[in-house]
């Protein structure tokens, strides 16, 4: 029935490659790297609205007093503090250390919820209102934009958590997801810091 | 259904059962199985073939063309003679509106990548598209757009502030009503699919490519892609950033685009030409990877000039950039802004000479047979050539002041857009087609095609210079009799007739040939790239065994197509390869179908229309989206959860 001929030539054996790839090599990985390109276009062009507009004002803020620094900070703080265990749930994950992720992934909820109670009261910091003025209108966005990022990940976050814990968890895929959702992390962190420095800042100078 | 039919395969196939020693036709059974999508309603809901929603993009991103094509015939008859009575002041500026953003945002863009999504995967010989799923999600955001532009204009609520809704015209101030929310979602839908697939086809183009296909044996079609792609992800967040700060300006009482309240309405210009000035080589990046796939076949050599060409995708990708800087530094700086402009206009002449020369000497160096794709792609060199000249004119600062917002504008960007993407796009499908359908098109009606588009195209645009020069303002919808423009508009407005003549027999032809054009064959064209190593219409999983390549132009250097074995045939699994030099580095599970993307583009849309009339739709719409993307990642154990 198969004649050598009807054969084709087999030239390469992928069968003792594995079934998954880690990080580089699976495709989830490049997939929410492309989607972190994507959203640090967006911050960055929002982040490129506020100075075009402070630059064309007369004074800036418009109309209010700088932000109050109190909530804002308190937000840098607990958002830089959580990355040390976020880097921890990480490396447990690339050791496929069930007990630990499942633990550091709790602990990485409450660090997602943690910061989003002095969020709600930093808006009220911004010291204007989102209709007052362009001013208002930049600030309420950029803070905004990052917040809804903040409550993405906490939900991405609580549904891996949840997953850890049924019998989907002990995966090598999982694993992978939980370093993919480390390094998301890793990224809505270190983009509030710019948009901490200009909310911040800039009204200062 | 499925789930029975999985059932009785975990008892007839043992787990981790591999391809190597199967006979060719139990190996393409047991794939059909496991890769095929049910001829049911939940099958065409939740399909993640890429070859089938590639087609149905592509179908619908032709059905656009077709109905924007006929609100340009409208404008047509309307201006044909002076003072007609056909169309009023208010629908005509629907009209040039839906016709401009019908065109850029749900065809031309979308056609581009839908033609990706089928190619690209068969080019780099893999089995699926990277994140299938999402790719289903584009396909039914990208409909919901468009079915939401086309059904806001059926009921009088069409946008008609023109395609690039300039602010104030736009603004809470003039824009009464929802027109100009109407235009700012469909941007959002539009965008969202744009990104999804670019995102896709990174990953495929990266990832996915068969053992052996190096850097230097991608086929210039898929690099053309490649670039494309890097663009619109760093081009479509500035329209979303605008569109979306132009509805919080509508809805929500901001200030971004208010002078009074410290807003500005030159922002709106600069985010709009961040993304559209970029948009144009969206558009047309993938059109020059056309050519360069379909000349090589009927010119019967490999491509001159692998890499430069390459190069000069590349190079314009990056210069499409290089102006947007330009526009972020001009703001403060007119003068040196403008030199940078003409600098960065000039320097992309370079990329572009370089491919019209290495093109041309692929054609002088080969044995060229005129089918009909190829006479589409000589119709683009011409045309290209006389939109680049009038570019050259609009862009040296006295005629442009001379001619601005005339007809001397329209005719350019027409024979940029139609002359640099549209006639390539058309020899794209008479390429392509065969692959797509297992059928031939009709040389000989194609070539008609090809004449009366060429000729009806040239007498519709041309002349519209010269009504420019003439002073005729663009998107008015009537013109006095005492103005001498009366004898021409007539002209160009029966020219268009011809053109749509033209358009309408390749439409009809592409009908007739889906029954009853000539039987292909898996490579009827005798071309180089591994899309023609695969049956016409490939399979439901491409190929049957993965292709391994050790040459830019497989199927004329190898003289038997080496292929790979050792893959499970009980789930989906792909190669997944290394960036450089391909080598494979895992077999990866691709998902399988699944009908909670469409539930998720359902909830995404509900959001995304009930925002343009209450904020608060962001927030409890936002619940059906996230329950509907819970289930869609949620693991259910199948073997492609397997690791
Ligand atoms: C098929 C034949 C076509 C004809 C006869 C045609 C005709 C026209 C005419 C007469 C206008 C000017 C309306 C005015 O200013 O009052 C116009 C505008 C425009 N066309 Fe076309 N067009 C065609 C195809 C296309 C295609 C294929 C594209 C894009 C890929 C396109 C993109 C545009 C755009 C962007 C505008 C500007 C709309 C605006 O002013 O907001 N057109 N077209």
């Amino acid at each position: 029935m198969t004649s050598i001929l009807q054969k084709p030539r087999m030239a390469f054996d992928l069968s003792e490659l594995p079934l998954h790839g880690k990080r580089s090599a699976s495709l989830t990985w490049w997939g929410t790297l492309g989607f972190m390109l994507i959203e640090g276009s967006g911050f960055a062009l929002v982040l490129a609205v506020y100075l075009y507009l402070a630059s064309i004002a007369t004074e800036w803020p418009l109309g209010a007093p700088p932000p109050d620094l109190l909530p804002g900070t308190i937000v840098t703080a607990v958002l830089l503090l959580s990355l040390i265990p976020n880097m921890l749930v990480s490396r447990w994950a690339r050791q496929e250390d069930l007990r630990k992720v499942r633990i550091g992934m709790i602990v990485m909820a409450l660090l997602g919820i943690a910061p989003l109670v002095p969020r709600a009261f930093e808006f009220s910091a911004l010291n204007v209102l989102w209709d007052s003025n362009a001013y208002g209108s930049i600030t309420w966005t950029l803070l905004g934009l990052h917040t809804t990022h903040l409550i993405t990940d906490l939900i991405d976050t609580l549904v891996l958590s949840a997953l850890m814990f049924t019998r989907h968890g002990r995966n090598p895929r999982r694993f992978g997801d939980v370093q993919d959702n480390a390094m998301y992390w890793n990224f809505v962190v270190l983009t509030w810091l710019p948009i901490y420095a200009s909310l911040y800042g800039i009204p200062r100078l | 259904m499925m789930r029975a039919e999985a059932g009785d395969l975990q008892h007839s196939i043992a787990p981790d059962m591999r391809d190597t020693d199967l006979a060719p036709e139990v190996l393409d059974r047991q794939l059909e199985r496991v890769w095929g999508t049910p001829a049911t309603l939940w099958g065409i809901l939740a399909t993640v073939d890429h070859k089938r929603i590639g087609r149905r993009y592509v179908a619908t991103a032709f059905i656009f063309l077709a109905m924007g094509g006929v609100l340009a015939l409208l404008m047509r008859l309307q201006l044909a003679g002076p003072e007609r009575r056909l169309i009023g002041p208010d629908r005509y500026n629907q009209i040039f509106t839906m016709h401009g953003a019908n065109m850029m945002f749900l065809f031309a863009v979308p056609v581009m990548e839908a033609i990706a999504v089928y190619l690209v995967p068969l080019m780099v010989g893999t089995r699926n598209i990277a994140f299938p799923r999402l790719n289903a999600f584009s396909y039914w955001i990208y409909l919901a757009g468009g079915v939401l532009l086309w059904v806001a204009f059926a009921l009088d609520m069409g946008p008609d502030i023109g395609w690039f809704a300039y602010v104030p015209l736009s603004g809470p101030q003039y824009g009464s009503g929802k027109r100009a929310d109407i235009w700012a979602q469909m941007i959002t839908f539009t965008e969202i699919a744009a990104l999804a697939v670019a995102v896709e086809l990174v990953v495929t183009v990266l990832k996915q490519r068969a053992p052996g296909m190096s850097l230097d044996r991608v086929p210039l079609f898929v690099w053309a892609m490649l670039v494309t792609s890097f663009c619109v992800i760093m081009a479509m967040p500035a329209i979303m950033v605008a569109s979306t700060s132009l509805i919080l300006d509508r809805l929500v009482g901001t200030h971004f685009y208010n002078p009074a309240e410290g807003g500005d309405v030159l922002l709106w210009q600069h985010l709009f030409w961040f993304f559209g000035h970029p948009e144009v080589y969206i558009i047309f990046l993938p059109a020059v990877g056309m050519i360069s796939g379909i000349l090589p076949t009927f010119a019967r050599r490999p491509i001159f000039g692998y890499l430069p060409l390459v190069l000069a995708l590349i190079a314009t990708g990056i210069l499409a950039f290089g102006l947007w800087v330009h526009h972020m530094f001009a703001t403060g700086l007119p003068r040196l802004g403008e030199s940078f402009f003409t600098a960065s206009s000039m320097a992309i002449a370079i990329p572009n000479g370089v491919q019209i020369f290495c093109w041309l000497a692929t054609l002088a160096l080969g044995r060229p047979v005129l089918a009909a794709p190829l006479l589409f792609v000589l119709a683009f060199f011409f045309t290209f050539i006389i939109g680049g000249l009038s570019g050259v004119m609009v862009a040296s600062v006295p005629l442009d002041t001379q001619v601005h917002d005339t007809y001397f504008v329209v005719a350019h960007f027409h024979y940029v857009l139609i002359g640099g993407a549209v006639f390539p796009l058309m020899g794209a499908i008479y390429y392509w087609f065969p692959k797509l359908t297992g059928r031939m098109m009709s040389e000989r009606v194609g070539r008609v095609v090809c004449g009366l588009v060429f000729v009806g195209f040239n007498l519709t645009f041309f002349p519209m210079h010269i009504l420019g020069l003439q002073g005729m303002p663009r998107r008015i919808y009537t013109y006095q009799p005492d103005m001498p423009w009366g004898g021409l508009n007539l002209f160009v407005s029966l020219s268009s007739c011809l053109l749509a003549a033209g358009f309408l027999i390749f439409f009809i032809d592409i009908m007739r040939c889906m029954r009853w054009g000539l039987p292909a064959g898996d490579n009827p064209w005798n071309a180089a790239t591994l899309e023609w190593a695969t049956t016409s219409p490939p399979r439901s999983y491409n190929f049957a065994r993965i292709p391994v390549v050790s040459s830019a132009n497989p199927l004329w250097d190898e003289p038997e197509l080496l292929v790979s074995s050792g893959l499970r045939v009980e789930r989906r699994e792909l190669v997944i390869s290394t960036v450089a030099a391909a080598v494979p580095e895992a077999r990866d599970a691709s998902p399988a179908n699944s009908i909670w993307p469409f539930f998720a583009a359902i909830a995404t849309t509900g959001m995304l229309i009930s925002s343009i009339f209450t904020p608060w739709a962001v927030v409890w719409g936002s619940l059906p989206v996230m329950v509907t993307l819970i289930g869609w990642f949620w693991p259910k154990s199948t073997p492609e959860d397997q690791a």
